[in-house]
């Protein structure tokens, strides 16, 4: 058997969509082998996952709640990756805004008591920004300078900053009514974000799309939007054409890292109105599945990103419903990604397997 | 310090650096070939657990050796599969199997226990320590280094082994000729697809083995996140050591070494809260990084295959 490999003039748009439904389809089979090993319904799981994500206003709403974190992670990395930036610390960033965002919420409000809710929102909004920033900017820095492979730096700085927030909860910041219960003490009501009425919605979805709106506005119609293109395309094409490399690392890693202490500023101050274990439980990973699916485009981003919260919100049903480990969402995630890499050489080249002995038998026939 | 602490500050040190160190040497082999895999983190959690779970349920350490061993190498050509064949972007693609295989070794830890329940907390076979005859009663370093289990022992051999056949005999030429310059590489008749195959597939099984010192002998049991970020540390010291099995033996011990004063003074009742004391480790990592990375520019040497993360096209003959 020989394998033949041959570039497409141009990527085909029909197997684009193709391998979309076929990666989906066959990460499926592969959760329904999973779920089959451990003895449980694979076609009751997946509908019992997807009433649990869409099937009701409630859940949709549910879903809707956990796809802003990932919309707001998802542009943060998918502005880094356009630029072959390899931002893996969304997590940490998140957990540096939620520790700013808890900060200003938990201590401004009693100091300043007449300070408008709204101003004060803007104001966490702002910090919890900055502190993303402020950490991205770290791996930014070593990378722009000294280039410090940023894989490592990323990650690494997200396990320092869940460190943090494990030591803020249960040290100084911790609730003193709290009953030993692991979190800080809950927020002045000043301090929340407004919610769409019945619903764990919350502002944060206006951020996401504010975000997407901004990022497709930069990237198509400014000069900062073609710089970040062209790097990611050659970056030593970059260099020669006066784009400089350092100026842009630092910008887009001060908008993917504030981006995603956003995301980390609306869990605190929209959902559990105190920093607690919740705060970082992977969206930042679950953000770069979300960045590739959606090949970096930003509306893609909001798309692909309550989709994949689907998952997520799915997985945690069958937990509480059928008492499956909530971890096949993550398995389905991982196993959507590995197919979508894998058909990625479809979209882009022709292949034909040629069957020796097939061929040979056709000789012979005269076939 | 007194002479006790020493010894078993030092037999911490080496312990704690085992799994790391198969995992540095093991990415060292898949690198030289070309290809990046960062699916290390998760590899090795798949590579624990179900190494863990095969000497659990057979009573026996070496199955969960082979087991632990057959799966790092299994996922190692999943990813050379997906980025060699298929071309698919090494970054993104080591990135996948990290997320694939950390939720799957977290499902199996709730589902692979007795009669279907959680292994977490159970207690299985492990690699006991056994001194050595002689070495063990030299003074100082023989009970600080020759009262390990086996595994700690395989590394030390693991290192010069890899030195030698890296530098010193054919098949590690070629393995770095592809690395280095698949091209000219190909055109000296080397087969570097299955070069790549061959290493990416051999560094998941040092993965798989690495990580069953952590669930067999270190650490024995299985535990949510065993791993603790020492799959991305691996890939850190692959850096750190430039690409030399020698080197990640002193990454190793660096790292061994960082545990080991971060247990002592966890076990001596210090003042640091335990969640900085458990920073050391990551923090410690950029530090080297950006040491040696430095040091790199200042002396402009270059350690990294000049190939690495580039997939291969071999252009078609008209």
């Amino acid at each position: 058997m020989r394998i033949r490999i041959e570039k497409r003039p141009i990527p085909s748009r029909l197997v684009s969509v193709l391998t979309l439904l076929l990666s989906l389809l066959l990460a499926l089979i592969v959760g329904g082998i999973l779920l089959k090993a451990v003895k449980a319904d694979p076609i009751k799981t997946y509908r019992a996952m997807a009433l649990g994500a869409f099937g009701s206003r409630y859940s949709l709403s549910e879903t809707l709640v956990k796809a802003i974190p990932l919309m707001l992670c998802g542009l943060a990395v998918s502005v880094a990756f356009r630029m072959l930036f390899w931002n893996i610390g969304a997590e940490g960033q998140l957990a540096m805004g939620g520790i700013a965002a808890a900060g200003v919420a938990l201590f401004l409000p009693p100091r300043a008591p007449h300070l408008p809710s709204w101003l004060l929102l803007l104001l966490i909004a702002i910090v919890g920004f900055m502190a993303g920033a402020l950490w991205g900017l770290i791996p930014a820095l070593l990378k722009a300078y000294i280039r410090v492979n940023e894989i490592i730096t990323t990650l690494m700085l997200n396990y320092i900053a869940i460190l943090l927030v494990e030591y803020l909860f249960y040290g100084p910041w911790k609730d003193p009514k709290g009953y030993g219960f692991p979190g800080t003490a809950e927020f002045p009501p000043v301090a929340w974000l407004p919610r769409l009425p019945g619903t764990r919605v919350h502002l944060g979805l206006l951020f996401a799309l504010l975000a997407a709106i901004f990022i497709w506005a930069v990237l198509s119609r400014t000069k900062w939007g073609y710089e970040i293109r062209v790097i990611g395309e050659n970056p030593r094409a970059a260099t020669y054409a006066g784009i400089s490399l350092v100026r842009n690392i630092l910008l887009i890693m001060w908008l993917s890292g504030g981006l995603a202490g956003l995301a980390g500023m609306a869990e605190v101050t929209g959902i559990a109105h105190r920093l607690t274990k919740g705060l970082t439980v992977g969206y930042g990973f679950t953000a770069i599945i979300v960045a590739w699916l959606a090949k970096l485009n930003p509306w893609t981003v909001l798309i692909v990103s309550f989709l994949l919260a689907g998952l997520l919100v799915g997985g945690d049903q069958i937990q509480i419903t059928m008492g499956l480990p909530a971890s096949v969402a993550l398995i389905l995630q991982g196993a959507i990604l590995f197919f979508m890499l894998g058909a990625e050489v479809f979209k882009q080249y022709h292949i034909t397997i040629e069957w020796r002995r097939r061929s040979s038998i056709h000789e012979e026939t005269g076939v | 310090m007194n002479t006790a602490l020493f010894v078993s500050m030092l037999a911490v040190t080496v312990r704690a650096g085992t799994s790391l160190l198969y995992a540095t040497i093991g990415e060292i082999f898949t690198e030289r070939s070309g290809v990046l895999n960062l699916g290390l983190e998760g590899m090795m959690l798949m590579g624990a657990i179900s190494g863990f779970a095969a000497a659990f349920h057979s009573k026996n350490v070496w199955l969960g050796l082979a087991v632990a061993i057959a799966i790092g190498g299994l996922l190692g050509f999943l990813h050379a599969f997906l980025t060699i064949t298929l071309r698919s972007n090494q970054t993104v693609t080591g990135l996948a199997l990290t997320i694939f295989a950390s939720g799957l070794a977290s499902f199996l830890g709730q589902r692979l226990g007795p009669q279907g329940q959680p292994l977490v907390g159970q207690i299985g076979p492990r690699f006991e320590r056994l001194a050595l005859p002689v070495l063990s009663n030299l003074p100082l370093v023989g009970r600080a280094l020759f009262q390990q289990d086996v595994l700690v022992y395989a590394s030390y051999a693991l290192v010069p082994v890899a030195w030698f056949f890296l530098y010193k005999t054919r098949p590690g030429l070629h393995l770095r000729a592809v690395g280095e310059n698949p091209r000219t590489a190909d055109a000296m008749g080397i087969n570097v697809t299955r070069i790549r195959y061959l290493y990416t597939v051999i560094g998941g099984m040092l993965v798989g083995l690495g990580s069953a010192h952590l669930s067999l002998a270190y650490t024995p049991g299985w535990t949510e996140n065993l791993t603790g970020g020492r799959g991305w540390i691996a890939i850190a010291m692959v850096i750190f050591a430039t690409w030399d099995p020698v080197r990640a033996w002193l990454g190793a011990i660096l790292f061994g070494g960082i545990n080991a004063v971060q247990l002592r003074m966890q076990a001596a009742g210090t003042t640091i809260p335990a969640a900085f004391l458990h920073m050391l480790p990551f923090f410690f990592t950029i530090v080297i990084l950006v040491a040696i990375t430095w040091w790199e520019a200042f002396s402009k040497r270059v350690g990294a295959p000049a190939a690495l993360g580039t997939a291969y096209v071999r252009e078609e003959k008209g």
